[in-house]
């Protein structure tokens, strides 16, 4: 992790990215089914302008994940997003290799 | 999630000790629990399997739905002597998802050109473990058979909690080790925790048959080890 470096490890960053005043949430994998992208824990730290840090799937869902997390800096109510091909929202995002993932979205506070 | 949870976790994480995040979804509390630190009994089995697998999971309690997500320190093993068998287990390790490093102060044993592509240390234990010391997720394998060499390694693993401390020689060969370490002041159950004969009893013969025993031992160690959790010593 270490080795690493702070720029690629989403929770060094939402630690930097708070200490630097910004507004910070933090995405986190909580359940998959099927392929997932990415694995179950995996984050994406996300600060009130939209950038971004890490993944929570291989790209196909970070937009949405990204525009929620907005939501969630705003009411500092954490919110879980599904997604998959058996949504009904599959047709704007999904993940193209047919899972579902569960993601929980939080702010961080303090 | 609170910035001092996030805190915690990261320092944690940098010093190599294991973390669990636990958040109850409905509310959102999160809080981390820092190995050595006492679980609570409801969460005791939900949290030591995650950490045993290294996998974070869903769990319900009650009516309380939780994540637990699981922060270990990825494993690595430590091999004292650059010798035929940790030529090949440089080569296995990786596959089998392990960092490894070997350490051999002879330069004639540890030479680029039969280590091509693994970490090889040409110094002294002593100094190279001062300047990275062991830790309860790293195993040591002392391979070279000179007390000068593998001793002190043995006792800093001992002493580190490294989940699995190894060592090659005979039985008569451990038995004057065990003697050495013993008048060296270290308890008898440290000495009772080197794995000697070195791997899993499969019969090894070749180099490679005993860096596979060796690595067998080592996963078996890693899975099924105990948590140390609760406060008790590794």
């Amino acid at each position: 992790m270490t080795k690493e470096g702070n720029i690629l490890d989403p929770l060094q960053v939402a630690e930097t990215w708070h200490r630097q005043g910004r507004a910070v949430a933090l995405a986190t994998v909580i359940e998959t089914w099927g392929s997932a992208p990415r694995p179950v824990g995996s984050h994406l730290v996300i600060d009130g302008e939209g950038n971004f840090q890490g993944s929570v799937s291989g790209g196909c869902v970070e937009g949405a994940v990204i525009a929620e997390a907005a939501d969630v800096i705003q009411s500092g109510a954490p919110k879980i997003l599904e997604f998959g091909v058996a949504d009904e929202t599959a047709w704007r995002v999904g993940l193209s290799c047919g899972g579902r993932i569960r993601v929980y979205i939080e702010r961080v506070d303090g | 999630m609170n910035i001092a949870t996030l805190k915690s976790l990261n320092s944690a994480r940098a010093a190599r000790r294991a973390a669990v995040v636990v958040t109850d979804l409905a509310t959102g509390r999160t809080q981390t629990l820092l190995e050595g630190e006492p679980l609570p009994s409801e969460w005791e089995a939900a949290i030591s399997g995650a950490l045993r697998s290294g996998r974070p999971t869903l769990a319900t309690l009650g009516e309380r739905s939780l994540f637990i997500n699981v922060h270990l320190p990825p494993p690595r093993i430590v091999v004292i002597g650059a010798v035929h068998i940790s030529q090949v287990l440089g080569q296995f390790a990786p596959v089998a998802g392990f960092d490894l490093s070997i350490i051999d102060p002879r330069t004639a044993f540890a030479t680029e050109e039969r280590f091509r592509g693994t970490e090889l240390i040409a110094e002294w234990p002593e100094d190279v473990l001062t300047a990275r010391p062991l830790d309860r997720y790293t195993a040591l394998t002392a391979l070279t058979h000179d007390p000068k060499i593998d001793d002190h390694p043995l006792r800093a693993a001992l002493e580190a909690g490294c989940f699995y401390v190894g060592a090659l020689g005979s039985r008569k060969t451990h038995a004057a080790r065990v003697e050495r370490l013993r008048q060296a002041g270290v308890a008898a159950e440290d000495i009772g925790r080197i794995r000697a004969p070195i791997g899993l009893d499969i019969g090894a013969a070749s180099p490679a048959e005993i860096a596979i025993a060796i690595l067998a031992e080592i996963i078996a160690a890693l899975r099924k080890r105990e948590l140390g959790w609760g406060g008790e010593a590794p």
